[in-house]
């Protein structure tokens, strides 16, 4: 298995009424809320503990694009990644991604990854999320009924990019580009490919067709997304691809401390603060109307208003039970991981480690717990792809040289 | 009310409605599309033979090509072409008004007599236009009507929101509607109309509601100046739904053609 070690990187500054005096912690929120200086310590704290998870022994890190937000703080993720890219030498920067339908024109994606996979020597996982709504209709002005069309455009555009040893022109709906011509280009050609999805159709399809990783990302606990990787792994089934577990990818909220009761004394106050100030959205801004395929809303609609439960109100146990949370000693945390893999089949795991307000040094110590005490028990969940590199980084030091000559 | 689905080119179906004797006039929706047994499409029948096609995405409306205004405008008129419609009194109401502006100033030689309803398609930084697509379904008749306790039982069809059947229905034809809407709505309702209104030839009559919440009647004077052979009429005691609040009134407006 493999463990990208997660930062959100949420503004852990929101008031203890925050609920109740604004409606939303995403679009329309009032950056009155937000204070640079202290921003600046933030940050720094965040990228630290991004590194440190490194040096602790996690495969991954990981960062990811929001905006006009404080649940995520990082409108630029690469800025982000090229921070860590410099500053780490062997694990993979797992960048979930550039909402690619936002850049104009979507070239800077293809060279930004390609600069930040150079940067890094091959450590680049590149993810290409549509994007929530918030951020790409709501606060980037998308029509959300085009979006997807555009996104597949930009892709195709970005694939092209990296592959094309000559420049070419691009008629695109969306881009017109006489002279597309990709300087730098990546060293892994392409990257590993990550694809965030929330159980649309069309994503799963997208991913089997070409060989890229679904990636889940919900909130809402690896036992209520089971449903949601089954019909994943059924898609992959019949379209008769191997179902390597590391196909799949999932964000899972994890809490390791020395014993059950500490986890839950020491680290429940991040728990709620993520719950109930990061993730409220006004339900008005969560779904532009078009943003969803109507194939998508027809298959999932009632399921997908019920899955966020009303967490403030669920006991640790509850919330433990239900899967919102893997948290308790290491022995618990292996248990419930390995519940967690086997379950949903997935081998790669966004560990959200630091959660809501957490403090750095209380983040540090859950994640060296996890990275010393139950990574190393779950290296084997999965003995028969043991062997499957197919969908991980490939840096530099493992390209063998006669690659290299043939990519010069 | 009579309808019926028809093939536009081999591009589109579209479902139109239509009935009444009289001049022949075309009727474009606003996003929220036509009301069941839309009343005032039925007293509209009473004076004109009426043509009211709906937009792809509303009902079983289809068509896969309409990205941006230019789509729209032309769409409109392939169904009136369709329609063998020759010069009728256009009439359109909020993004109906918006399309039923650009197809008279692309091709101000085809459209002599255009009636807006408080149309969308301008804006003005000093009156923002509340979004609209992100509003949640009970905020809707406050904004839309002059008297929501009265009207707002027109827009709910009565359905029950618990019910998972009809949460589904309600939430995919939405999508449909207003994903279709946001094409040329979506996230500033201005696709450029104040660029081209110089061109509008047609004897305009501008009707707005006094009361109008989601689009102030302020637009109204800046349709008025926006347009040469235009008249503006504020109706009081009506919302952005006017048609359906005071239809006599604008009935009344549109007998002046």
């Amino acid at each position: 298995m493999k463990f990208t070690f997660f930062n959100l990187m949420p503004w852990p500054y929101l008031p203890d009424d925050f609920r109740k005096k604004y409606r939303s912690v995403w679009v329309d929120i009032p950056s009155t809320l937000y204070d640079p200086v202290k921003g600046h310590t933030v940050y720094n704290d965040y990228l630290d503990t991004l590194e440190y998870a490194e040096e602790v022994g996690f495969d991954g890190i990981g960062v990811n694009e929001h905006h006009a937000n404080a649940y995520g703080m990082m409108p630029s993720p690469n800025i982000m990644a090229a921070t860590l890219a410099r500053n780490t030498k062997k694990a993979a920067v797992v960048v979930l991604g550039n909402s690619i339908a936002l850049y104009n024109p979507p070239v800077r994606v293809a060279e930004e990854f390609a600069m930040l996979d150079v940067i890094s020597g091959g450590r680049l996982i590149a993810g290409f999320p549509v994007g929530t709504s918030m951020d790409t209709n709501y606060a980037y002005g998308q029509v959300p009924a085009l979006t997807r069309e555009k996104y597949t455009e930009a892709h195709e555009l970005i694939i092209k990019a990296w592959k094309e040893q000559e420049p070419f022109a691009f008629n695109g709906r969306y881009n017109k580009l006489r002279h597309v011509n990709c300087w730098p280009k990546p060293v892994q050609n392409p990257p590993p490919i990550y694809i965030p999805g929330g159980g649309s159709l069309e994503t799963y399809d997208f991913c089997i067709e070409n060989d890229y990783v679904y990636c889940y990302l919900s909130f809402s606990g690896f036992i209520r997304a089971k449903k949601l990787m089954d019909g994943y792994w059924q898609r992959v089934e019949e379209a008769g691809k191997d179902p390597s577990p590391y196909r799949g990818g999932f964000a899972q909220t994890i809490i390791v401390a020395e014993t059950d009761e500490e986890a839950e004394k020491e680290y429940r106050e991040y728990v709620d603060y993520f719950y109930n100030r990061c993730l409220h959205v006004y339900p008005g801004f969560a779904d532009a109307p078009g943003y969803r395929t109507i194939k998508t809303l027809q298959a999932n609609v009632t399921e997908q208003m019920t899955q966020n439960a009303n967490v403030s109100k669920m006991s640790w146990q509850e919330l433990i039970d239900q899967g919102y949370v893997i948290a308790g000693s290491p022995d618990t945390v292996v248990e419930q991981m390995t519940r967690l893999a086997t379950t949903l089949n997935v081998a790669n795991i966004f560990c959200l480690i630091h959660i809501g307000n957490m403090p750095k040094d209380k983040c540090m110590r859950s994640a060296k717990l996890f990275a010393e005490e139950v990574i190393p028990k779950l290296r084997n969940v999965f003995p028969d792809f043991a062997d499957d590199d197919r969908f991980w980084i490939n840096p530099i030091e493992h390209v063998s040289e006669a690659t290299v000559e043939e990519a010069n | 009310m009579e309808s019926r689905i028809v093939n536009i080119n081999n591009r589109a179906d579209i479902r139109i409605y239509e009935g009444g004797s009289g001049p022949d006039l075309f009727f474009l929706h606003g996003a929220g599309g036509l009301l069941q047994d839309d009343p005032f499409l039925v007293e509209l029948m009473k004076h004109y033979r009426v043509c009211a096609p709906l937009l792809p995405g509303y009902e079983d409306s289809e068509c896969e090509h309409l990205r941006d205004m230019l789509d729209f405008t032309l769409h409109s008129f392939d169904v009136l072409e369709h329609l063998k419609l020759t010069k009728p009194l256009l009439v359109g109401h909020s993004m109906g008004g918006m399309i039923a502006a650009e197809m008279a100033a692309v091709a101000p030689n085809e459209v002599e007599k255009l009636a807006l309803i408080c149309p969308a398609g301008i804006w003005s930084d000093d009156y923002p236009i509340p979004d609209l697509f992100a509003l949640l379904p009970y905020e809707l008749p406050g904004l839309l009507f002059h008297d929501a306790e009265k009207n707002g039982q027109l827009m709910s069809a009565g359905g029950d929101f618990n019910d998972p059947v009809f949460l589904t229905e309600f939430l995919v034809g939405n999508a449909r509607r207003m994903g279709s809407a946001g094409k040329i709505l979506f996230p500033i309702p201005d696709r450029g109309l104040s660029d081209r209104s110089y061109r509008i030839k047609a004897k305009t009559e501008i009707i707005w509601g006094a009361q109008d919440k989601l689009i102030d009647p302020h637009y109204g004077e800046l349709f008025n100046q926006a347009i040469a052979d235009s008249n503006l009429t504020l109706i009081q005691e009506a919302g952005h739904m006017l048609p359906y609040e005071q239809t006599e009134q604008v009935l009344g407006v549109l007998s002046r053609f």
